[in-house]
């Protein structure tokens, strides 16, 4: 078990590495650091100050390390359009992209996995067309699109929900729901899946044939099993979101960190960019995490490795 | 007695007959997914003959005018102008032309580079494979998305660079799905024998073992190309795939955003018609995953 977190952990750790090689190898491509890290309104002894900072003279890993240096203690520089440290910005936006990521996944995994257990046990039936067209659908349409038809259709023709921005409880309905039906169509198909695999398997014959009730075989025997598919696929849900707000967030003019995201590509601003793919590395690395935690719960085996 | 017995003879239901014939093939068969890929090909690759209009070419006065089936629509303009009042239906050909020609050319280039690494992590085994695969572990792990951006930022739009990242971010998915082919193909007879007769490795690998795995390859070519469409759709979208001049579909939804309310077509056709085509690609990807391979259903 402890190897098992320990061998976990240190791949996540890699990948926050690389990560931050990727960035730090990004900032040095286009020559000159300070060309990303300053505008053109910098004057020459910013240039200098920078250059010291960056510790522009000394061999390029000890730029990385000193460069890492102000990464971990959260120094990403200057955002060039907001013109503020960008760790103060994400500071402030990360409520409403955690707010609404979080009424996000709990819409996909309330709708995902129940709708994909329907599925499997009405096979063939019409809740199973439904289901499935459901996830069709969600795994076809391209979010920007759903989300653009959806403000079309229930902000400007029928007037019901707010077009965009955060405001009440009744502005996360539609950012959330479009955020949602992705990642509530892939868990659907994974447990629709995963439940037909196992409701195939000789224990769960078994159990019928000694006359356990319908709704114990189906959630009791069947769907404890069935579940490690679907919680492997939601660390990959919360990474996603990650990314998926960007795009909600665009179209919906939400105040988060997607917002920030879409102001630095427009603004060519590096630092803010850098600092919001630094940040994603380590929410990346907390989810596997609470992923692993969970595993251990469901599955006895990984306990006993 | 429970017996199994075809619609078609069934008594009560000769009625239906015909109906019932052409629901049974429409199941069995993906017929409308072909039809929308040869639709596809066709138009991009004749998107100059077809096209009525320059899809660069506007001009203020034809600005918005709403497709044929609405009020005030045109014939000249099947699909209605955008902003700039540029033909939406001669934008959408060509639109279909960047599409096709960005997946395909990343599949290829993704599925040579996933194949040949995913049958030499299968073949060699040992530290080949663990560096493989746990290279395709840490492109997983990537947030593909803000990578693309951050790119951006530092290099500018194009649409080489945007295939380029495309590809390293693709052939993963080749990789395991060859490297599991792969290892059970190693350990066949035929396999032995080469080896045995003396032939290389790399003999081996192309000669031998590529031509075992060459149907999963193209099976999971087929089902991401709807994934790839809708990525390079998304990034074009965020203003961070392909250059605003360029009539991608994702550009063209981006264009649209700011006309929601007065002229929506301009944002809802093309959005329609990615839906439309990615929806045809992951049909005709899993059907011929389940014709061909069904094993697969668990890896790909």
């Amino acid at each position: 078990m402890v190897k098992f977190f320990v061998r976990r952990i240190s791949f996540a750790a890699l990948v926050l590495l690389l990560i931050s090689v990727f960035v730090f190898s990004l900032s040095r491509a286009s020559g000159d650091p300070r060309n990303v890290y300053l505008d053109e309104y910098a004057t020459d002894e910013m240039y200098e100050a920078w250059g010291v900072k960056l510790g522009l003279d000394k061999p390029l890993y000890i730029q990385y390390l000193t460069w890492l240096g102000d990464v971990v203690r959260a120094d990403f520089g200057v955002s060039l359009y907001h013109n503020r440290p960008p760790y103060d910005l994400i500071k402030e936006r990360l409520p409403a992209t955690i707010s609404l990521a979080a009424i996000a996944f709990c819409w996909a995994l309330l709708v995902g996995i129940p709708l994909g257990v329907l599925s499997a046990v009405k096979r063939g039936t019409l809740a199973d067309y439904f289901a499935r067209g459901f996830a069709l659908l969600g795994q076809a349409m391209p979010v920007f699109w759903v989300a653009l038809m959806a403000i079309l259709i229930f902000a400007v023709e029928l007037g019901w929900l707010p077009t965009s921005r955060r405001g009440g409880l009744n502005s996360y309905i539609m950012p959330a729901l479009c955020l949602g039906w992705l990642p509530a169509a892939a868990l659907l198909r994974i447990t629709r899946g995963s439940m037909l695999e196992i409701l195939d398997g000789e224990f769960i014959k078994l159990a019928r044939a000694k006359g356990v009730s319908p709704n114990v075989v189906i959630w009791k025997h069947a769907f404890r099993n069935a579940l490690i598919a679907p919680v492997t696929l939601a660390a990959i849900i919360i990474a996603s979101f990650l990314t998926g707000t960007v795009v909600i967030e665009a179209v919906f003019a939400w105040p988060g960190l997607g917002g920030l995201s879409i102001d630095a590509i427009k603004n060519n601003d590096f630092p803010m960019m850098a600092a919001i793919i630094l940040l994603f590395g380590v929410f990346y690395l907390l989810a596997n995490m609470l992923v692993d935690l969970l595993y251990m719960v469901l599955d006895p085996r990984v306990r006993l490795e | 007695m429970l017996k199994m017995v075809k619609t078609d003879q069934l008594p009560g239901l000769d009625y239906f007959g015909a109906l019932e014939k052409a629901w049974y093939y429409f199941r069995k068969y993906p017929i409308i997914p072909v039809a929308v890929f040869f639709l596809l090909v066709f138009v991009a690759v004749f998107a100059p003959m077809l096209a009525p209009f320059d899809p660069a070419q506007g001009s203020i006065r034809t600005r918005h005018i709403p497709p044929i089936w609405l009020e005030g629509g045109s014939a000249q303009h099947f699909l209605g102008t955008d902003s700039l009042g540029r033909d939406m239906l001669s934008r959408v050909m060509y639109g279909a032309r960047i599409a096709l020609m960005v997946a395909v050319s990343v599949l290829f280039a993704g599925g040579i580079l996933g194949t040949i690494i995913g049958m030499f992590a299968g073949y060699l085994g040992g530290l080949v494979d663990e560096i493989a695969m746990r290279t395709v572990d840490l492109l997983l792990a990537m947030p593909f998305l803000l990578v693309a951006l951050t790119v951006v930022i530092v290099f500018g739009q194009s649409l080489t660079q945007m295939i380029i990242l495309l590809i390293l971010f693709s052939w993963d998915n080749f990789a395991r799905v060859v490297r599991a082919e792969s290892l059970r193909i190693r350990n066949d007879a035929y396999v032995d024998a080469a080896r045995v007769a003396g032939a290389s490795d790399i003999r081996i690998v192309f000669r031998h073992i590529l031509p075992g795995v060459f149907g999963v390859v193209l099976i999971v070519a087929s089902l991401r190309v709807g994934q790839l469409i809708l990525i390079e759709a998304t990034l074009s979208f965020l203003g961070a795939g392909l250059p605003k001049s360029v009539p991608a579909w994702g550009v063209m939804v981006a264009d649209g955003q700011d006309w929601i309310t007065t002229a929506w077509w301009v944002a809802a056709v093309p959005g329609f018609m990615i839906f439309v085509v990615v929806m045809s690609f992951n049909f005709l990807g899993d059907w011929l995953r389940d014709y061909f391979d069904p094993r697969l259903r668990q890896r790909a």
